[in-house]
């Protein structure tokens, strides 16, 4: 088993944190928040591979051949519906915002300072 | 917005109704059958085999079901109050409600970690979307980002979490991951993925410094959003905490007990203070309210860390007080939005002469924060300072009575000002801005009455809160129902095997006169501190500026660090989350 696929997700989540605390849009705002999301995606099926494995089709194949986890693949696409989700309610209220503020600048959504 | 006729709206209320009080009819139900025996549910039939689970379970036990019961309770009184709240609301405010009550009921009651995620993001999609229900205001837009923003984060790192977990021990099911765990011991993976775990609801639960999220959200929900957010949902995240710790981390953390005793606690007392710092000085109310909440979060996650059954037992007790406090004091605020168009407390100064019901309710709900015997919260936390004083954490009962008089002491001093017009009307200082825009959205033109609904829902919710102590049997049963969550061995034997496990009655606490004393301290704390509050003025010009200039640059700089920037809060997210990592790899590994 590789070390460079946990590197790459320990890499991809501390980049998409920095771009959340970074950003000056929120549109970039919301896709680093997807790039963090990326990194469980790319751990999941790390842990889930197993090597000479193919995929989890149990189809038509003798009983002995070796598969990658299905297991971590169905979380993957359960993950991938919540993000659509949440990303699809973040994008709609980054547009509301940008009709009410005029900007899409986090510096210059700040209503609530009391 | 556009008014829909009234008997669209007439169904959409009806049918929400009758779900909202089957569900509760169904969960009491439930928590009827699981006080005796603890259900083990498997979708599907898939049963587990050699206690290997195949299958994804819900796992019933008492407190699970009771928080369920609790969450549907004011999922209902939210929907009550909303009847006459709004002007006009549309099908999607119910259907939303509905989605928010469903998700924190699986969230209770789920035996699965992935899933116990699921319902954690689902929670949150449907929170995120009530946050923002307003939105042709432009504060909601921003409270809504804020938090979806930093809650998706806390997802992402429990994701991680989770997939650490599985592949150290290949199961999903939080029983047997427990099982595998008390096998194979403690390494660092296991404290990377308890850390992780542990962020991700902690910042549900709005622990400093991963906490910014809440006061921006609470201050633009609809109040009867405000009401499930403060009274149940970050509640949620501390109950997460205990059962992950009891379920899956007991067996390997065993012998790090200590360790983790103190970086919980820790964490809870820090986030006690700062909420109660912050809680007083606010004049907008909503945020006021918000920040009390995270107070009381801060005395909850000190019960949770205590690590023991007395004071798991003190928090369950804790949770059903001052969430059914909060969500009435939340209603008392959501009349003066209606009626007076605004929510801050200068603006207010007198008002609410006019109606003098809320003023009692409010007065009423500030002395039952500030821990008033005989009541809920009065007993909650009289066993968290029996539980404190037998783990060798006596200093803690100080920090319970400071969180309880400030809090109490906040909501006591904007009754007075409200409702009684004491103290001055102009605030403190120029350099405060107007708190509380009035939204201009949510409700068309100033009523001249408000509707009895909207009194009657919190004066049974603080009936509630005055009851529930003082019911015969119901602090035991909790107790009891404390004694069989953290028993680590029993959970995975009544969840995979199916065996019926008989516990020992847990000899109940009993509250002694300390108990009185200490809280009558936080009473009377209370009131003095709603006395400077509202006539110290005159003092506070008097004390030197030696002490009083650095003590009002420390405020300032504390409340500058909530600035609503949701850069500047994941910026505060990391750093808390690299301390807690690092601290805890240090000692726990």
């Amino acid at each position: 088993m590789s070390f460079l696929p946990y590197a790459v997700a320990v890499w991809l989540f501390i980049v998409g944190l920095y771009g959340v605390v970074s950003s000056r849009h929120m549109v970039r705002t919301i896709l680093s928040l997807a790039v963090v999301q990326s990194a469980t995606y790319v751990l999941l099926l790390a842990i889930g591979y197993r090597s000479g494995g193919q995929a989890p089709i149990v189809a038509d194949i003798p009983p002995t051949t070796t598969l990658v986890d299905p297991v971590v693949q169905v979380l993957v696409l359960t993950d991938v519906v919540i993000e659509a989700t949440v990303t699809a309610l973040l994008l709609a209220l980054v547009v509301q915002a940008h009709k009410r503020f005029g900007s899409v600048d986090p510096n210059d959504l700040r209503p609530l300072r009391d | 917005m556009v008014i829909r006729p009234l008997s669209r709206r007439w169904l959409n209320d009806a049918v929400t109704g009758a779900g909202a009080v089957a569900v509760v009819v169904l969960c009491a139900l439930l928590l009827s059958r699981a006080a005796q025996h603890p259900i083990a549910y498997w979708m599907g039939g898939f049963r587990p085999v050699d206690q290997v689970a195949i299958g994804i379970s819900l796992s019933i036990d008492p407190v699970g079901a009771g928080l369920a019961t609790f969450s549907a309770v004011l999922v209902l009184a939210a929907l009550a109050y909303s009847l006459r709240y709004f002007d006009s609301v549309d099908g999607v405010f119910h259907a939303l409600l509905l989605l928010f009550g469903a998700a924190m009921a699986g969230f209770t009651l789920t035996g699965d970690l992935f899933n116990l995620i699921v319902f954690f993001e689902l929670m949150g999609a449907a929170a995120y979307a009530l946050t923002g229900y307003l939105i042709e205001d432009r504060a909601p837009i921003q409270g809504a980002i804020n938090f979806a923003v930093t809650n998706s984060i806390a997802g992402y790192a429990m994701l991680v979490g989770v997939a650490l977990l599985y592949a150290r021990t290949g199961a999903l099911n939080m029983a047997q991951i427990g099982l595998a765990l008390d096998r194979h011991g403690a390494d660092p993976l296991v404290v990377v993925a308890m850390v992780l775990l542990f962020l991700g609801f902690l910042t549900k639960a709005a622990a400093v410094p991963l906490h910014f999220w809440l006061a921006d959200a609470y201050a633009v929900a609809p109040i009867p959003v405000c009401v499930l957010f403060a009274g149940v949902m970050t509640e949620l995240g501390v109950y997460a905490v205990a059962r992950l710790y009891w379920v899956i981390f007991a067996g390997p953390m065993h012998p790090h007990m200590e360790a983790v005793r103190a970086i919980l606690i820790a964490i809870g007392v820090v986030t006690a203070l700062l909420g109660s710092l912050m809680c007083f000085q606010q004049r907008h109310i909503k945020r006021l309210l918000a920040f009390s909440s995270v107070a009381h979060i801060g005395v909850l996650i000190c019960g949770v860390g205590l690590l023991s059954a007395r004071a798991l037992a003190g928090v369950g007790v804790y949770i059903v007080g001052h969430g059914l406090t909060k969500a009435a004091l939340f209603m008392c605020a959501g009349v003066l939005l209606h009626r007076f168009r605004t929510i801050d407390e200068y603006d207010l100064h007198g008002r609410g002469r006019e109606i003098p019901a809320v003023g009692v309710l409010m007065v009423v709900g500030g002395l039952l924060l500030a821990a008033l015997p005989p009541f809920t919260l009065f007993a909650g936390k009289s066993l968290l300072e029996e539980a404190s004083t037998q783990a060798g954490y006596g200093w803690l009962i100080a920090v319970f009575i400071v969180t309880s008089a400030a809090t109490g002491a906040a909501v006591l001093r904007v009754a007075g000002r409200v409702f009684l017009g004491w103290g001055p009307r102009d605030a403190p200082g120029a350099g405060q801005a107007r708190a509380g825009q009035v939204s201009e959205d949510e409700m068309q033109d100033r009523p001249d009455h408000t509707p009895p609904m909207m009194i009657v829902v919190p004066v049974v919710l603080l009936a509630l809160t005055l009851a529930v102590a003082l019911i015969p049997g119901a602090v035991p049963a909790i107790e009891d129902a404390a004694a069989r969550f953290t028993d680590h061995a029993a959970y995975a034997q009544w969840v995979l095997r199916g065996r019926p496990v008989s516990w020992p009655s847990v000899a109940p606490s009993h509250i002694s006169a300390v108990d009185v004393l200490y809280s009558s301290l936080s009473v009377l704390g209370a009131v003095t501190l709603a006395g400077l509050g509202l006539f110290g003025r005159p003092l506070r010009a008097r004390v030197p500026r030696v002490v009083g200039g650095p003590w009002l640059r420390a405020l300032h700089t504390v409340r500058d660090l909530h600035s609503g920037h949701i850069g500047d809060y994941i910026a505060w997210w990391t750093a808390g989350a690299s301390l807690l990592g690092a601290i805890c790899l240090l000692t726990l590994a």
